[in-house]
Order: C-alpha cells, then sequence, then structure tokens
C-alpha cells in the first residue's frame, strides 16, 4: 500500500510567466497563466497557494516617498468592502503587477439587533453576509490572498458609541469619518504593517501627494469632482497618509465602472450604497432605539450613561412653546418636515438645546450663522498656523465650500467667520478647510 | 486523480530550492486525503457505482464494500462491525449520539452532562436540548498548571443526578489537545447506569481507541481527521444501547440512519481507518518528536511563550502557544503569507468577538487566548515542515509585537 513518503511532492508552484508578476515579489501558485483572468475554480483546482515573498519592513512612522511601495519591493493591502470601487481597487493594483492582500473588515454583527432587519429584500449593507461574499468573489476573482479581520469590538466602540452619544447630546455625528480615523486607517493600517504590508489602498476617490517643499504629505480633492470624498478623509495624520494609496482619486467614476468591466471584476454592475454600514435602511433613529434598549438589557449604558432623550418643548427662537418634540435625537440643525408644528409658515430646527431638553425653531433667516467653533482640528500640509488662514470650508458633504477665515484659539480649536452666512450649520458635522484642490485641515463644529 | 495528487504533494515541502513552499500545520482541522484511501474509493465513483441496498450484483458488490468497511472502522475502535453506523461526519455523529439517546431515554425529566471544552457540534446541540426542555450541567475544566484543560471526574460525578441520561465528555481537544480520562468518567457513568458518549474525532488515529477499554457506549469520529475524506464519520452504538434515529426512510444501517449509504465515503473511512490501525504507533512517536522540538524550540527563541494545555495528558501532534502581545489574527494571517498554515483562538471573522471558549475555559486571559496559535501536525509532516515553522515563526511574532498599538503602549509604561 503506497504511502504518504512514497508520494513524490510534485511542486506545484507554477510561476506566472506575465511580466508584471515577475517582477512582483509574489508569485502565485497557479495551474496555468490562463487562469490567472479565468475561472478562480481552476486556479483552486490547481492547489491555489500563495508564496508570498513578503518581507518584514523596519519602516516606523512616516515614510519618505522613495520608500513608499514600489511594486518590486513592497505589499500593498487592500481594504476591500465588496463594492465596485474598492474591489476595482484591487483588481487594478493586481494587474499593475503590485503585490497585494485583500482584507475585508467585518465591522458590525447584522445578527445583533434583528428587529431592525426588515422582511423586504436585504440591502447591501457593509458587513453583510452579502459583502463578505462579494469581496472573497473578488479576491477569488484576482487569485489574491483575502482575510476577514473581525474588528466589531473596535468599531463599536470608536464609532458606533459615539454616533449613539452624538445624537443623543444633540449633535449630529459623521460616523464615516470616525471610521476613517480611527478603525481604516488606524486599526486596519495596523494590522495589514503587522501582516506585512507597507501601505493600505481603499476606494476612497482622493489624492495624496507628497509636497518635497515641506516635506509633508497632502491630501488633495479627486478629479472627479462629484465623487470626492475628502470631506471624511480631513482627519487622516501625516502616518497615516504617508501609508495611504487612494487609486481612485485619479479617475472618474464611469471610467471605474468600465475597468470593472474590463478587468471582469465580478460586482462590477453592483449599486452603490450611500447608507451608513450599521444603519439598516437609513433609520438611524430605530438603530439608536433599539441599540440603547440592547444596551439597556446588558446593563452597559458606557461612560456618562446612555439614555434615550425624553420628550420636550418645541421653542421658537423667542422662547415661545410652539409644541412638543419626541426626543432630541430624532432631529437635525435645518430640518424643516416632521416637526408636527404648524405656525403659518415655514420653520426649521435651528438649535438642540441638551440643557432644557427644547428643540429650538425659526425661520430660514434664524437657521443662518457667519460664525462657529470647530475642536480637534487636524492641520494637513503645515502644523497649525499662528495666524488666521483663508480657505474655503465646507460644513456638510454635500455643501459648496464657503469663503472663510479660519482663526485658531489654541493648536487644535478655532473660529471659522465665513464671507457669507450659511445655512444649518451644524454640531456633529465636520468643517473642512480647502484651498482650491488642496484640502488645508478641518475640525468638528461644536 | 492527478489533480488531487497535486493538491496532496502541494502540501509537503517543496523539492524544488529557492522556492518558498507551504507548510501545512493545521491537520487538526483538516487532513488530505492518502493517496491509498483515494485509491480504495475511486472505483465506487465509477464503475461500482452500485447502490448498497439494491438486490442485484453491483449492490452487491456496494454491500460488500460497505461490509468490508465496516470492518475496518470497528477494528479501529475495538469494536464489533454491527456496533458502526456510518454517518457524514463528526458533527452529525455527534448530533445522532445526543438526540438520539436523549430520544431513547424513558425518563420522565431528563438531564445531560456535559464539559465546558467541548466542540460546538456537542456544546450547540445542547443548548438546543436546553431549548427542547432538556436541563444541561456544563463542567468546568481543571486551569491551573497542572492538568490545565482536563476535566476532573470528581466534577462530573458531582453534577449526576438520578435524572441524569447522557454524560458527553470528548476524548482529545480539538484545540488543547489535551486527552481527557474517559475511563474514569466512563465508569462513573456506568456505575450511575448513565449512557455515556465520547466525541473522539480528534483522537482517531492519533492515539489508540478501544471502545471497551474506554467503557464508552456511543463514540464519534470524522474520517477527514485522519486522512479520509470530508462528509464521512462513524458512531459506534454499543450493542443494546438503544438511540432513536434522527432521520427517516429506510432501514439503512439497522434503522439508525436513513439513507443511502455513501459508499464511496464508507469505503475511504474504512482505507483510512485501515491505514492509521496499522501506522498509529510509529505516526505517534514521529510527529511528538517533531511537534516537541516545534514547541521547545519557539519556546527557546520566541521570549515570552506560553504552552497551553497540560503538556504531559496531550495528543501526540498539537502544539497551543500563547504570544503575548501579538494578535492571533495577525499571526495567522502574517505566516500564511509566508506559507505557513496554522489557526487561531482568537476570535474569526464568522461570528463571535470573543476568543475561543475552549481557552477561556482552560482559564486564559481574553489576551492570552487572543494571541494564542495552534500547530497541528500530521502524517505528512516532515522535518523539514518543522525546520521552515522555527525559521518563519519567531521573526513573525517579533515583528508583529513591535507593531502592535498594545505592545508599545506597555514599552512605554516599562520605560
Amino acid at each position: 500500500m503506497p504511502t504518504f513518503d512514497q508520494l513524490e511532492t510534485a511542486n506545484l508552484a507554477t510561476e506566472l510567466t506575465s511580466p508584471e508578476a515577475s517582477r512582483a515579489a509574489r508569485t502565485i501558485a497557479v495551474t496555468s497563466p490562463a487562469s490567472r483572468n479565468g475561472s478562480a475554480q481552476e486556479s483552486l483546482l490547481g492547489g491555489r497557494s500563495f508564496s508570498s515573498g513578503i518581507q518584514p519592513t523596519e519602516n516606523e512612522g512616516a515614510l519618505a516617498p522613495e520608500d513608499a511601495a514600489s511594486p518590486a519591493t513592497s505589499t500593498i493591502a487592500v481594504a476591500m468592502s465588496g463594492g465596485v470601487d474598492s474591489s476595482t481597487v484591487a483588481a487594478i493594483l493586481h494587474e499593475r503587477g503590485q503585490s497585494i492582500v485583500g482584507l475585508t473588515m467585518q465591522l458590525w454583527n447584522q445578527r445583533r439587533l434583528p428587529e431592525l432587519q426588515g422582511d423586504g429584500p436585504r440591502q447591501h449593507r457593509c458587513c453583510s453576509l452579502d459583502d463578505v461574499y462579494d469581496a472573497r468573489r473578488v479576491a477569488e476573482h484576482l487569485t489574491i490572498p483575502f482575510y476577514v479581520i473581525n474588528f466589531e469590538r473596535q468599531f463599536e466602540q470608536t464609532v458606533v458609541k459615539p454616533f449613539v452619544q452624538d445624537y443623543l447630546n444633540g449633535r449630529t455625528p459623521i460616523p464615516c469619518t470616525r471610521c476613517n480615523n480611527d478603525v481604516k486607517f488606524e486599526q486596519l493600517l495596523s494590522t495589514a504593517r503587522q501582516i506585512g504590508a507597507d501601505k493600505i489602498a481603499t476606494g476612497h476617490y482622493a489624492r495624496v501627494r507628497f509636497n518635497a517643499g515641506t516635506n509633508r504629505y497632502e491630501l488633495w480633492r479627486a478629479v472627479d469632482d462629484s465623487k470626492d470624498q475628502t470631506y471624511f478623509l480631513f482627519g487622516l495624520t501625516q502616518a497615516q497618509l504617508a501609508r495611504a494609496e487612494f487609486p481612485l482619486g485619479e479617475m472618474k467614476k464611469q471610467e471605474v465602472r468600465s475597468i470593472a468591466r474590463r478587468l471582469e471584476v465580478p460586482v462590477a454592475e453592483k449599486p452603490e450604497s450611500q447608507e451608513i454600514c450599521f444603519v439598516p435602511s437609513g433609520s438611524y433613529v430605530r438603530f439608536i432605539e433599539s441599540y440603547l434598549r440592547e444596551k439597556g438589557s446588558e446593563r452597559d449604558v458606557g461612560p456618562g450613561g446612555m439614555k434615550l432623550g425624553e420628550s420636550g418643548e418645541i421653542v421658537a427662537t423667542t422662547g415661545e412653546v410652539l409644541g412638543r418634540h419626541h426626543g432630541l435625537h430624532h432631529y437635525t440643525v435645518g430640518q424643516r418636515s416632521g416637526l408636527g408644528i404648524s405656525v403659518g409658515r415655514p420653520v426649521y430646527v435651528v438649535a438642540l438645546d441638551r440643557e432644557r431638553n427644547q428643540l429650538v425653531v425659526g425661520d430660514d433667516a434664524e437657521l443662518r450663522s457667519s460664525i462657529c467653533e470647530v475642536r480637534d482640528i487636524n492641520w494637513i500640509p503645515f502644523e497649525s498656523p499662528d495666524a488666521p488662514v483663508h480657505a474655503r470650508v465646507r460644513i456638510r458633504n454635500r455643501h459648496e465650500p464657503a469663503e472663510a477665515e479660519i482663526t485658531p484659539l489654541t493648536p487644535t480649536t478655532a473660529q471659522i467667520t465665513f464671507h457669507e452666512p450659511q445655512r444649518a450649520i451644524t454640531p456633529g458635522q465636520a468643517a473642512v478647510f480647502y484651498a482650491d484642490e488642496k484640502v488645508l485641515g478641518g475640525g468638528w463644529i461644536v | 486523480m492527478q489533480s488531487n495528487r497535486q493538491l496532496f504533494g502541494g502540501v509537503g515541502h517543496s523539492p524544488q530550492a529557492g522556492q518558498p513552499s507551504r507548510v501545512y500545520l493545521d491537520y487538526n482541522a483538516t487532513t488530505p486525503v492518502d493517496p491509498a484511501v483515494l485509491d480504495a474509493m475511486l472505483p465506487f465513483l465509477g464503475s461500482n457505482f452500485g447502490n448498497a441496498g439494491s438486490v442485484h450484483t453491483p449492490g452487491q458488490v456496494a454491500r460488500a464494500a460497505v461490509d468490508a468497511a465496516r470492518d475496518s472502522v470497528a477494528a479501529l475502535l475495538g469494536a464489533s462491525p454491527n456496533e458502526i453506523v456510518f454517518t457524514s461526519g463528526g458533527t452529525e455523529a455527534d448530533n445522532l449520539a445526543l438526540f438520539g439517546a436523549v430520544a431513547a431515554s424513558t425518563k420522565a425529566r431528563k438531564h445531560v452532562i456535559t464539559t465546558a471544552i467541548e466542540h460546538h457540534a456537542i456544546l450547540h446541540s445542547c443548548e438546543e436540548l436546553a431549548r427542547q426542555g432538556i436541563d444541561v450541567t456544563v463542567v468546568p475544566v481543571r486551569n491551573g498548571s497542572d492538568g490545565q484543560g482536563i476535566v476532573d471526574p470528581e466534577e462530573i460525578r458531582r453534577a449526576i443526578r438520578p435524572e441524569t441520561v447522557l454524560i458527553s465528555v470528548m476524548h482529545a481537544n480539538n484545540e488543547l489537545g489535551t486527552i481527557q480520562p474517559i475511563e474514569e468518567i466512563a465508569r462513573m457513568a456506568s456505575d450511575a447506569g448513565v449512557c455515556f458518549h465520547c466525541d473522539a474525532v480528534q483522537s482517531a488515529g492519533k492515539v489508540p481507541l478501544d471502545v471497551k477499554k474506554l467503557g464508552v457506549d456511543l463514540l464519534s469520529i470524522s474520517a477527514h481527521k485522519f486522512c479520509g475524506p470530508k462528509g464521512v464519520g462513524a458512531l459506534y452504538v454499543r450493542a443494546g444501547r438503544q438511540i432513536s434515529p434522527r432521520a427517516w426512510g429506510g432501514h439503512a444501517e439497522r434503522d439508525r440512519r436513513a439513507g443511502t449509504e455513501n459508499v464511496p465515503g464508507i469505503v475511504a473511512i474504512g482505507a483510512a481507518a485501515e491505514i492509521a490501525r496499522a501506522r498509529l504507533a510509529e505516526d505517534a512517536l514521529r510527529l511528538s518528536a517533531l511537534r516537541d522540538r516545534l514547541e521547545n524550540t519557539l519556546l527557546e527563541r520566541v521570549p515570552h511563550v506560553r504552552v497551553n494545555g497540560d503538556r504531559s495528558r496531550r495528543v501526540p501532534n498539537t502544539s497551543n502557544l500563547s504570544f503575548p502581545g501579538a494578535g492571533g489574527e495577525a499571526l495567522l494571517i502574517a505566516l500564511d503569507l509566508q506559507g505557513l498554515a496554522c489557526s487561531t483562538g482568537a476570535a474569526c471573522s464568522s461570528g463571535s468577538t470573543e476568543p475561543s471558549h475552549v481557552l477561556l475555559a482552560a482559564g486564559l486571559s481574553h489576551d492570552d487566548a487572543r494571541s494564542s496559535l495552534r500547530f497541528s501536525l500530521g502524517r505528512p509532516s516532515t522535518a523539514e515542515d518543522i525546520d521552515r515553522a522555527i525559521e518563519i515563526v519567531p521573526s513573525v511574532v517579533a515583528r508583529i509585537r513591535a507593531l502592535s498599538p498594545r505592545e508599545q503602549e506597555t514599552a512605554a509604561h516599562a520605560r
């Protein structure tokens, strides 16, 4: 009877014959070169073995661009969400012959808060099994190594809890920015470096440039202005920017789709998702209520206590009581509909007064303001300035940046004075400062 | 067949110099099919396709092969052939044992005892039994340096009640490799008149198994853990012990498991059992020497490594180590990218954020469990595999520790 010892251990690793792949440090064992863009099945059967030549790198902190990824020597981790953008990033880098590894973050367990799962067809959300499956399919298609990493604990602490707390405190948060700052470009980047990658590439529409004159990394708006995501990336530090790669920043969305089609990326036709990934069908109020109910049952309400806001008064800026609200977390500054009051003229939410549990409403003029304060500022092309800075400031994602003076109060706080009053400056949102296409920095509106 | 041989060959050390090859040290997860097993089963996927339940000659050929396989599996376990029930694997064998034994009991109130380090095939089944109104006691395991990861039989004894109908304790733990005092527990069960089931999925083919000596009533095994294919397992049911079937639809397996016999799979588990029985002593000696070399060298070369589980009472192929300051998930991925496959007790992507229930039950801190790796060797493992592992692991651990935020904080504190 033949035994293992008698077996000839055949070396299956057939090095890819394409020149790009040969330049890459990593060689992928496949049965034939054809299977690279052919069926993943074939390469799987062929003893899919990724002989990664990833070498430990000793670079710490910010690295100069010459140390940054060059295809021949380094590996880039691609944050793959299962969507078309990050999938295409993986495909583009792979086509360039870059050594890559796909990482998908498991951020939220959709089995939690089951009452939020509707009966209708499942929406594509981050961390739904469908999206992890899609990301995996793309990685299989490209025959790149792929791993799902569990960040549920970290995501809840650094993104979900602050999100809920912000709403309870009368602010309107941007969880995506926190996720970028504290999860994607912090914990995932750290994991990527631990497993031997030098940089992390994402599907964000933004550009990173190194300015040799100032010796600093700069963040620039995407070429496709309609897709620009720098508003969500203002918090990236020099060390984070040094290790970030945004291949889509130079492209138009249509180009991305057509590249996805040309490279036969399995999710090329997948619709885009605009939702907050952990909030099903956009109902953040229901999410907050379910989350607090779950936390209440665990007797874990977190620091400072998280308690659902109670009903209170709706008042005019004059102090006149106009009606009652359902709890401040239902409202956001600038909101007009859903107030349930009728005063014979259009009224908007002007402020959320947590101290008095009052919802302050007023007319359009009262919604406009020229001044606001920001905190936790991150300056990008320079250290925090001593003198006022002129910039165009964006106060929400789709807001057209407006001319303003930014007067530093401390190294991380400033007062912003707009040339023209701005509508609905909302605490909890970010104010991001631009000089033309360059992002100067940003902070959180107080 | 060629492609399968290639897969199998691909697991071993590459003979070609300069080519980094894969080292597979995750044989507790699964093993490759032994080529001889493959040769034995292939005809039953081809020309010998008969239904073992058919009267005609093709059916008789299949029946003869199933009968021969039953003899082989019985021989591996020290059982009689009529005591072997073929299943679709270890999980089904465990489910059939638990639900079948509980259903067969006529007691009005029913109570089941198991341990905190069982496989989910047992623990999740027990959770389902509890939902169905059965009382379940999950006993803890020892977590001191002596006997870590081993059940204290006294804990089992204390848990036995008049209404206890089943005790289920695993033989070898899949994560730690620790071997449980089955004989002693089985004797207690027998004295109390309680049915005793043993999940031996991780010990079959690694240590001698004798159902009579162990004194068990029910015992589960799975082919793919000892160089057989996935999708076939067996449950030993002591002669005279009643279990209720979990599937109905024919008289296969003496009415204990309905369904057309998986003839190729059954032939394969028979062949795998034959080989395992013939090679067990030799494999155990060779693998324990390799395992010990791996473990001792890593203990020497990597600072602050801890061995999890009682080192003196383990299956010969398993080493579970904690590398404090390095996350198991990152370790696993980094090692895989360097060509070394193993597993971790850190949270996996599929579900809970908690680390392995086995490691926590064995008294490991969350941090130690999160930094754990399991290396498990198998028959194809070679000295070169261990050399490669010894070469790769220390540098990967060092890099991950250096780049782990927590480690930096700790270092800052130290300064």
